[in-house]
This record gives C-alpha cells, structure tokens and sequence, in this order.
C-alpha cells in the first residue's frame, strides 16, 4: 500500500449572463426625504450576496455612504421585472440596471443642491459621506439629506430614477452555429494538489492553489466566499456526488445526505486564491461575475491530478474509489508521473 | 487566503472608488446569524393545508386508470386534484421566451415517461394526512419498455419518450435533430495532424442540495389576487410560468420571494408554485407545497448528465490544429432547460483556445429520467472538464508542460472564435502565469512573456473559409452518423458584424491598453504565437450567403 502524491491543473474561461441575451433586469431607485435611498429590485439573493452587490453599486454610483442605501428586491407588486439569478447574470445585469437608475436619481440630488447652493449641477461632486460641495470649494457644500428635504418639500422633484440592462437577443445559425453569446468572460487556471491510495483508491485533496480574473471584485469578502464555496463544490462533483451512480442506470440514487455523498468538513482543503482584475468594457465597474465558473476548474484538475499520481485516466465522473481501484488493476497498479516543483 | 494582482491591467482600473472594491459585510447578514431572515416557508397563515402529490412508481408506463375516491374520504383531505383540473396542463419552461414546443404536463395524463412523475395532487389539513392519503390513490399502470442511455435514445426505432418529440431529441431550427458548429475544415486538418486523439467523456447527474428544499406557500389575497411565497430564482419567470398554466392574468398573482436557501441552478423549474397556487384557487385556503429530502432528491430536476466525444488533430510542437466536439445532453424526459444549455455548449466550444478548425454536433435527448434543468455552469462544467482532461492528454502526447501547452494555444484579445466573434478582455494567459507562480511550477521565458494583450488578431483573426452539410436532418436519423457531406459551392461566410455595444463602465481617460505590465513585459517577437495554419481550400464558392440567410432563429417557436 502507498499514498501517491500527485498535481494536475487545469484553466477555463466562462460566459457572463444568459447565452445570446435577451434577459433584461430594471432597478428603480428612490429618496426619501432625509436623503436615505431604497433600490427596489426583482433579483434573488440566493446566498451569493446580491442584494450586497446592487446596493454597493447603488452606493458608489449615488456617491453616498453606504448606509444609506438598502436593497428591497423580489415583490413582483414593488420590484420591476427580472429575469433572475442564474447564467452568472446577476451582478452583470443587475448592477448595469442599478448603475442607470442611480445615476438618474443622482442627476436629481444634484439639481436639488445646486438650487439650493445657487450654483451649476455641473460644477457638484459627492464625498461619499453625505455631502455634495463644489469641485475645488469643500466650503460650499450641503448635506444629502438637506438637498432631499429641499426636493422633497421646497422644490417639488422626486429623486428617483429607473433602470434596465438588455443585451439584444442573438440569433443562431443553424449551419454554422454563428452567435453572439456573451459579451464578457471570466477566467480562472487551478492548481490540484493530492494524494491517491493505491489500496483503497481513496483521493484525499490536499491543497488548491488558483488565480481567478474576474473582472472587478465588487466585494472581496463576497468573491472570496464564491470562490472557496465553489471550488469546494467543484472537488464534490469530481469525487463525491451524483444522484445516479452507475449512470446510465438509473438505481442507488441518494435519498438524504446520508446517502448521497459530498464531503465532510474533514475534507476540505486549504484553498490559496489570487485575483485578478480585467475590467469587463460592459461590466458593473468592470465586474463579471464569479459564480458558476469557480467550481469548473476543480473538476477536471483533481482528474488531471489523479493522472499525474498514479498514472490513470478517470474520463467519468465522479472519481469514486471504486473506479479508481478497477483502473489500477487494469493497469496493472500505480505508475506515478513526473513530479512537478 | 486571497490576494490580489493589482499589478496586472492596472492601466484598465480605476481603483480609486468609495465604496465598490470593499469588503462591506451585507445588509442582510444580521438577520442570517440570528436566524431571524425569513425564508419563503417561514410565513405562517391560519388554516394552512399541506399538498403532496402521488409519484409515477415507473420509468414508462401508460396509465390504465386512476382511482382517487378512498383518497377523497380519508381524513382531513379538503381537496384532490387531477390533471383535467389544471387549465393548461401542457408547458415547457421557455415558452416564455417562445424556445420549444410545449411537451410537459403538470399532472401526468395517460403515459408517466420518467420514475416519479406527479399524476395527483392531494390537499390535507396536515402534512401527514396528505402522505396518507397519497397511498391511498390507486393507479393503474401498463409498464413500457423505457432507455435511459443517450446514444441508445438517438437510434431509429428505439422507444418514443416524449411524443413531442418522437425523435428523442430536441428539434433546432425546424431543421436539424442537433445544434451544429462549423469553423473551417477539421477533416482536412486532422489528416496533417501531427497526432490526432480521440476520447469520450462522461459526467453523471448532481443534485443540486441546496438547504431550503423546493417549495411554495400560496394564499387567497383580496381583490381576488393571490400571494405567493416562492424560493424561484427568477420570480417572474415563475410567475410568468404559474400564470400560464393556470390561465390567470400575471397581475392577479403577487409573487413574494428573494431570499433564497440555496438554489445553484435548482429552483428555476417553478416544481413547486403552480401547484399550490391551484391548490389555493380550488380551496380557497392557504396551500404549502414542500418537497421533501427524498422528493428533492430523487425527483427534483438534477444537472443532466453530459457526454462528450472529443476529436484533437495536434502538431508535434504543440498547436491544435482541430478539434471537433460530438455532445449529448441527457435531458430526461421533458425539454425544460436543456435546450439552452446544448447551444451554451456550443457557443463555448472550443474551450479558451485558438484552434483554426472546429467542428461541434451538440444534442440535446430525452430519455425515461427525471428531467434535468440548469445548474452551477451547465452546458459549460462537463465540457471543461472533457476539454481540460483532453488538454492535459495532448500535453502529454506531444512531450509539452501542460501549462505551457495552455499558454501556447490560449486565445488573446483579436483572435476569431469558432462562432465568429472576436476575443477581447482575455486573460487566460495571465490566470496560468500567476497560478504557476503561486505554486513554483517552472515555465520556461517565452511562456512567462506571453500576454493576452499582444500576439492575437492578424491572421488569428481571420474566418476560415467553412464547409457546411446537410447531416442530422430532423427525421433522418441515417444522415446522423453519415461522413459530412460537403455542400456543393459552401461558400466563406461574410463577415460577422459587430453586435451592439452597451458600454457603461468608463475606464479613466489614463486608459492606454497595450501598456507593458510589471511581471511581464510585452513578449519579443520570438514569443508571438505561431499564425494560424491556413485552412484548406473548400469547394468553389457559389453565390454568397445574405445576411438575412445567416441567422435563422432558434427563437422561431414564438408561441
């Protein structure tokens, strides 16, 4: 019995948003009068962090902290239509949709301070703390929330504004296959490090080590939570989980997480990220969005891994033991690879 | 531990912005750590019934009768629904969008095609007077033979499925049984390949395992109006669809949802609304639908299995000359998301590389399963899985690392893709140069100079003249396997026109692309890539293709 060390990488790249568009998101954007705003949405947070992510970009495009804004999203009687969260779509439509209402209800806020301060709307800047002053003048300033009560009671405007982000709908050549599917990529290389038992054809991976482009990072904390999340799920589905075991036979599916198998806490490995940032031309602040693509290059890594360990091919997924163990007596047992660093 | 490369495309960045790039905890974490957030099953209503609904015992069987009167008199069922109830028991989820034919029912009528297909639903004060009662409801069943392996469904004669589709696969275009790819000439590649390797992929079906369970709780608003508590990732997707088959007027529902225990792909079905929400219609009283662990387990659409055959014609200094990519989508029994998920497939194919050659067959089966539906990447995480093992043989094949073999065919701003766009914001190369780096995997000068920015477009930019052909016509299944047929006088295919642009994110006017990066200078001449090889000479051309010609839509179904 041995335990063989092996490394195997692998590098992607994934479409951002539905394929061939056509799945519009709206936002709508509104003050109240102490200058505190609501984005009303139609988006799921399904976990990911998008009601976060729309109200970090409501933030950062209305120039105000970001306690003052919240993320009212899916009452289809208040939120305007959206096609929702899946395709990695979220943060590139939404925040597109977000970005446009938001600078509506800014060129609103403006107007207000400017005719209270008497001055140009083209001359006002924000901090991003409450308050809006002249370019080059902090002293001539006024708060938000005094510009909202100005609006809201002195001058009659609604600060308000409303968004939509659609890619046109792309047509498909039936001869050639012609389209334009997206118009943003994410990309990703990973490095599998682990080890196989030649006994049990146990795989036990020690460490990813990966470097994700991703367009922006809106919110670090939230991509490196993706991140881990997914290459954790990537590692399940190349060595734990699936519903039909012997597929195509249909038998020994799971019934309850006794039985349907992904690992455990005792599992997981240590996962070394690095990212980096290519600004999407059409992305929210450049960003992509990284929540399908993290998990794909596990996959085909840890196989890659395996081969490099024990010198065997695994083509099916998942990896189990048991599938190992048959191709290293077809083999004829383990004929580690050359290591690499 | 995560860091970031800010040295890398810092001149395509602003980093100086007040609140976007920061770790900010979310608005609603609070509510989360204290268990507080309510989630779509912790709305209480007086007087709620519980619905559950009797499952097909068998993968394929015609049903002979249906008995639900011992159900109808077992205690506390208030209500028992058969498919005649359902106003419009026939749907595919992306009608609304107008892509298929709709081939699935609600409740089964006359033939359940996949092993745990609803046929009744039964609504009881309790959640355990339901159960009981479901036992209760006798079917009577004539079993069919059923096939549950792809390759296996796609055979002439083998056993009809989906009557919808009596080939067994999805129809594209009105014209073919599959969605096709075609980018120069791969046969004429693969025969002055250096090497040509041939390999078939298999990736099994994943439960999606979210937390939450599918479920819904619909109740009686006033005015006539009926509120919905939905775990749907799309909430008016499910709303469009809820209202659909229950022929109401999409104002009428007031869909109420948004946070979320976890989807990855397995609450856009709508498995659980329509039903409650006619529940609540026929009841007048607040209706739970709630899979169960089981029920969600083995009858909540899965991620479909994915089949791949991949054919790569390689040169010995490491250039893949072609590659053509022959996939089959396991979609169960009915369409659902799978259709979409085959012309994903396509549109990723080859993978991240420039590859002069490609040829892609994507088909989308329906076989006596459970229907699959999206998940976490699908029609893109088994194909870079088959595509990325397959790399890694072909390294290996030609005596190459594997990151250099990336690093050598990655595709960089300017090239053509196989479905004739031009690449722009890429970096792959940079993803496997900082991934080496991090783990000390040696590479050699030229691959650590490679950029994404430079050596791309010229001759890597060009459309190769295409060959076309006829095979895979719907209900000619013997054109399938037939060698491709060139098209007399397939003429090159114009040049593709740039599609609309919606810039919104402004890069600061600083913005000069091309500038040299820190780690890695802009790479010497030695390091351009090698140009693409040129592609063989097609047939004589015939008169050009119009641009009206060239997009025959597969959204032609508009129903």
């Amino acid at each position: 019995m041995a335990r063989h060390q092996g490394r195997g990488m692998a590098s992607i790249n994934y479409p951002i948003g539905m394929n061939l568009g056509g799945d519009p998101s709206q936002a709508l954007v509104h003050a109240n009068p102490d200058g505190k705003f609501t984005v009303a949405l139609s988006a799921i947070d399904l976990g990911q962090g998008m009601k976060q992510v729309s109200r970090q970009i409501a933030a950062e495009t209305l120039g105000v902290p970001i306690e003052d804004v919240y993320v009212d999203t899916a009452d289809s009687d208040t939120g305007p239509h959206d096609m929702g969260s899946f395709a990695s779509r979220g943060t590139h439509r939404v925040g597109n949709a977000v970005i446009v209402a938001a600078k509506e209800a800014r060129g609103v806020l403006l107007e207000a301070a400017a005719e209270e301060l008497e001055v140009n709307a083209d001359d006002l800047v924000t901090d991003g703390k409450g308050n809006i002053h002249v370019r080059g003048a902090a002293s001539k300033s006024i708060t938000v929330k005094a510009a909202s009560q100005a609006a809201q009671f002195k001058q009659g405007k609604t600060i308000s504004g409303r968004g939509i982000f659609l890619i046109p709908l792309s047509n498909v050549n039936p001869e050639t296959g012609e389209m334009s599917p997206v118009t943003a990529y994410a990309h990703a290389c990973l490095v599998v490090d682990l080890e196989v038992c030649d006994e049990t054809g146990d795989v036990k991976v020690n460490k990813l080590t990966s470097a994700y482009e991703l367009g922006r990072a809106l919110n670090p904390k939230m991509v490196e939570q993706q991140l881990i999340g997914g290459a954790w799920m990537g590692m399940s589905h190349a060595l734990y989980e699936t519903p039909e075991p012997y597929y195509p036979n249909p038998e020994h599916g799971g019934r309850d997480y006794n039985e349907y198998l992904m690992p455990g806490p005792g599992d997981i490995a240590p996962h070394d990220i690095a990212v980096l940032e290519r600004p999407a031309p059409d992305g929210p602040f450049g960003g992509k969005g990284p929540g399908e693509m993290c998990a794909n290059p596990v996959l085909p890594a840890v196989a890659n891994a395996i081969f490099n360990a024990i010198g065997v091919r695994i083509d099916t997924l998942p990896i189990t033991p048991e599938k190992i163990l048959r191709a290293l007596k077809a083999q004829g047992g383990a004929r580690p690879q050359v290591r690499r660093a | 531990m995560l860091e970031f490369r800010k040295d890398l495309f810092a001149d395509e960045r602003d980093d100086n912005l007040n609140v976007i790039g920061k770790g900010e905890q979310r608005q609603d974490m609070l509510g989360h750590v204290t268990g507080r957030t309510r989630f779509f099953d912790d709305h209480g209503f007086e007087g709620l019934l519980h619905l559950k609904v009797v499952r097909s015992p068998h993968h394929h069987a015609r049903i002979r009768s249906i008995d639900v009167s011992a159900a109808e008199r077992a205690p506390g069922v208030k209500r028992v629904i058969r498919a005649q109830d359902v106003p419009v028991n026939k749907n595919t989820l992306l009608s609304l969008i107008g892509f298929g034919k709709d081939d699935e029912p609600t409740l089964a009528v006359d033939k359940v095609r996949y092993k745990g297909e609803p046929i009744v639903a039964v609504i009881a004060d309790s959640d355990a007077e339901a159960m009981a009662a479901v036992k209760l409801v006798r079917v009577g069943y004539d079993p069919l033979p059923a096939v549950f392996d792809v390759q296996e469904a796609l055979k002439p004669g083998a056993v009809v499925v989906n009557e919808t589709y009596p080939g067994n696969y999805f129809e594209y275009h009105d014209k073919y049984d599959h969605q096709k790819l075609r980018f120069g000439d791969v046969e004429a590649a693969f025969r002055t390949a250096d090497h040509v390797l041939e390999e078939r992929y298999q990736m099994s079906p994943i439960e999606h395992a979210s937390t939450e369970t599918n479920g819904t709780i619909a109740a009686p608003e006033t005015n006539d109006r009926y509120v919905v508590h939905s775990c749907a990732q799309g909430l008016f997707f499910s709303l469009g669809t809820t209202a659909k088959i229950l022929a109401l007027e999409s104002n009428r529902l007031h869909f109420i949802g948004g946070t979320v225990g976890g989807g990855f792909g397995g609450k856009v079905d709508s498995l659980t609304e329509p039903l409650a929400v006619l529940g609540a219609i026929l009841t007048g009283r607040p209706v739970r639908y709630v899979l169960g662990r089981e029920e969600e387990m083995q009858f909540g659409s899965p991620r479909g299995a994915e089949r791949h055959v991949i054919k790569d014609g390689v040169m010995r200094d490491g250039r893949i000359v072609a590659r053509q990519i022959t996939s089959y989508f396991d979609a169960g029994a009915y369409t659902r998301l799978s259709s979409y998920g085959v012309v994903k497939c396509v549109a990723h194919m080859p993978g991240p590389y420039t590859i002069p050659n490609v040829r892609g067959d994507a088909y989308c089966v329906f076989t006596n399963r459970v229907p699959a539906t999206a998940m976490r990447g699908f029609g893109v995480t088994g194909l870079d899985f088959s595509i990325e093992v397959q790399m890694d043989k072909l390294a290996h094949l030609v005596g190459i690392d594997p990151m250099e073999f990336r690093i050598l065919n990655a595709y960089r701003d300017g090239d053509m893709k196989a479905h004739r766009r031009v690449a722009h914001n890429t970096a792959l190369i940079e993803c496997v140069q900082v991934a080496a780096q991090k783990v000390n995997w040696p590479l050699s000068e030229t691959a650590r100079r490679a950029s994404s920015l430079s050596g791309g477009g010229g001759p890597r930019a060009a459309i190769p003249p295409t060959v076309t052909d006829e095979s895979g016509r719907i209900g000619r299944p013997e054109t399938r396997q037939a060698p491709p047929q060139l098209t007399p006088g397939a003429a090159p295919l114009p040049a593709y026109q740039t599609p609309p642009a919606v810039p919104i994110y402004q890069p600061p006017p600083a913005h000069q692309p091309v500038a040299p990066l820190p780690n890695y200078p802009s790479q010497p001449a030695a390091a351009t890539p090698p140009p693409a090889p040129v592609p063989p000479v097609p047939a004589p051309p015939a008169a050009p293709q119009h641009g009206a010609a060239r997009f025959s839509s597969v959204f032609t179904r508009r129903r």
